[in-house]
């Protein structure tokens, strides 16, 4: 009898530390702190992962027999498109949770990470079309990745758009929380139509790795820039979120508070 | 009669908010023009841009006129809450209790019977100008017919967003044009597809999918967008 | 065709959208915190009239 209450109460420790957690989430100074504290350690992690999977990319993957050196943009260029739609969901998950339950640290969260996907957005275009001109011999091809791309591109722009015209930010921020969901549910539907699109024109769609089989020595970097460059997107996010936090709190006392103190 | 008179059922409000906008909009007849003085303007431009060449023509004719139709679209949808909203109209039809969501549907409906129709009845003249293939022209009109409601229900979610703004109407081409994508792509395969006498019913269904299920969500999320510009 | 200045404009063009997107927020917040000093300093004026 005594062990099954002593696990029961484990077990309430545990889910009531997430469900504290959470709600200190929620509280401006406490997120600005924890923040704060965690922001070093993802820039580290970040630095490292790419670091070494640069290194492995560039250097000591063997270059590939169809396409030459030129794939190993394919270790920026993969990434990037892989966050510019991972952010983009994320974003629009925050948003839908910002909507419905109203939690304003979710919707400067949200906000935030529109630039950020932006900005991924433009160097998965910019590499995905430097690629293009030495393999297949152009620099624009409406091929349906990069198509796709530039339509989300614009997604992007209308969110940050949107946010940036209303002035007052919370309206904002829910206004643009619902386009970024409306986009969202049409993600889907544009890739799709897109692809198809390209096929119906082309005939045959294009492989981005130029064969069926990635080699291992290739595949490794690929994965390491992969998850190296969701730790740039957690440590930007971060730093944004606080300075918007700042900005939008600054007749708060504990901002006040905080810049005094930062005085000495 | 105000909408408050009438009787409180959903579905006598949504025709008296129906027939209302259409006598407000054709009370300003001069005003409906203008989308489709445009839509003429514009595909005449394309000719004029690129030569006459008739094959050529013929070619980007499905493109061409669709295009002009998200164009006209667009140009038009600013006026489909802006005079509600600018003169308190709006706040008076959420304070009345009808669901938002059917009063959406009611002005979308209205928008789409003054702006988006004439579009389809004009298209044989623009197939004429571009010089489509005559067995496309059949399949050309029911994409519209099909594809110009879709264009104004997802376009009212932009609408209901940028309300609030002042130059609103510059941000909503930008916000509405990516979710126009799909349309335009099936919309113009569909006619291509009959031009080379290849089977096009898919396509038609893709589109008759895309109505069903803007006309169920659309209006939801207009609604939403209404409620959170008014705030 | 020498692929080697596609992939250095790549990387190139990568590191300064990344650059510059990592320190955007950091020259925002010196001015709100530039702002806020201010905001700080009127207060303080306000609070005492007689300084």
């Amino acid at each position: 009898m005594n062990t099954n209450v002593t696990t029961m109460n484990k077990e309430k420790a545990r889910k009531n530390w997430l469900v504290m957690f959470i709600h200190k989430m929620g509280s401006p100074p406490w997120f600005y702190n924890f923040a704060g504290k965690l922001i070093p350690w993802l820039w580290a992690i970040f630095i490292g992962l790419t670091v070494w999977g640069l290194y492995l990319g560039l250097f000591k993957a063997p270059a590939d027999y169809q396409q030459g050196e030129s794939f190993r943009i394919m270790y920026l260029h993969v990434p990037a498109a892989w966050m510019s739609m991972m952010i983009y969901t994320s974003m629009a998950i925050m948003g839908f949770i910002a909507l419905v339950w109203r939690i304003r640290i979710m919707e400067i969260l949200a906000m935030c990470s529109a630039p950020v996907g932006a900005a991924f957005t433009i160097i998965a275009l910019a590499s995905g079309s430097l690629w293009g001109r030495p393999t297949w011999g152009t620099y624009w091809v409406w091929d349906a990745r990069l198509t796709s791309e530039l339509v989300l591109l614009f997604l992007y722009l209308g969110v940050i758009g949107l946010y940036n015209s209303i002035d007052e930010p919370r309206k904002a921020a829910r206004a643009a929380c619902l386009l970024a969901m409306v986009g969202a549910v049409n993600l889907p539907i544009i890739h799709y139509s897109v692809k198809w699109w390209n096929t119906l024109h082309q005939g045959s769609s294009i492989s981005v790795t130029g064969g069926s089989n990635i080699d291992p020595s290739m595949l490794w970097p690929l994965l390491i820039m992969a998850v190296a460059v969701k730790f740039y997107y957690g440590a930007n996010l971060l730093t944004r979120a606080r300075v918007k936090l700042l900005e939008q709190d600054k007749r708060k006392g504990w901002v006040k508070n905080l810049v005094k103190e930062h005085k000495s | 009669m105000t909408i408050e008179q009438q009787s409180g059922s959903m579905g006598s409000a949504f025709f008296a908010l129906l027939r209302r906008d259409l006598l407000l909009a054709f009370r300003r007849r001069t005003e409906m023009l203008f989308p489709i003085v445009f839509l003429l303007v514009v595909v005449s431009l394309f000719p004029l841009g690129i030569g006459p060449g008739p094959q050529l023509l013929a070619r980007i004719a499905p493109g061409v006129i669709w295009i002009a139709a998200l164009l006209a679209t667009v140009i038009s949808l600013d006026g489909l809450f802006r005079s509600d909203y600018e003169d308190g109209t709006l706040e008076q039809f959420v304070l009345s209790g009808h669901p938002l969501t059917l009063i959406s549907l009611a002005k979308i409906v209205a928008h789409w019977l003054v702006a988006g129709l004439p579009l389809v009845l004009l298209s044989p003249l623009l197939a004429i100008w571009m010089n489509l293939p005559i067995e496309s022209l059949g399949v050309m009109v029911l994409t519209l017919l099909l594809g110009t409601p879709i264009l104004s229900l997802i376009g009212s979610i932009g609408v209901g967003l940028t309300i609030s703004l002042k130059r609103g109407g510059q941000l909503l081409s930008l916000l509405v044009f990516p979710l126009y994508v799909p349309i335009l792509i099936i919309a113009t395969a569909a006619v291509m597809a009959a031009s080379d006498g290849l089977p096009y019913t898919a396509f038609l269904g893709l589109l008759v999918a895309g109505l069903i299920t803007s006309v169920t969500l659309a209006p939801f999320a207009a609604a939403a967008a209404l409620k959170i510009s008014l705030s | 065709m020498n692929h080697a200045p596609f992939i250095w404009a790549s990387y190139s063009i990568g590191t300064v959208v990344l650059l510059w997107c990592a320190l955007a927020p950091l020259t925002r917040k010196k001015s709100v915190i530039r702002d806020i000093r201010k905001l700080n300093q009127i207060e303080e004026r306000n609070r005492d009239p007689n300084s």
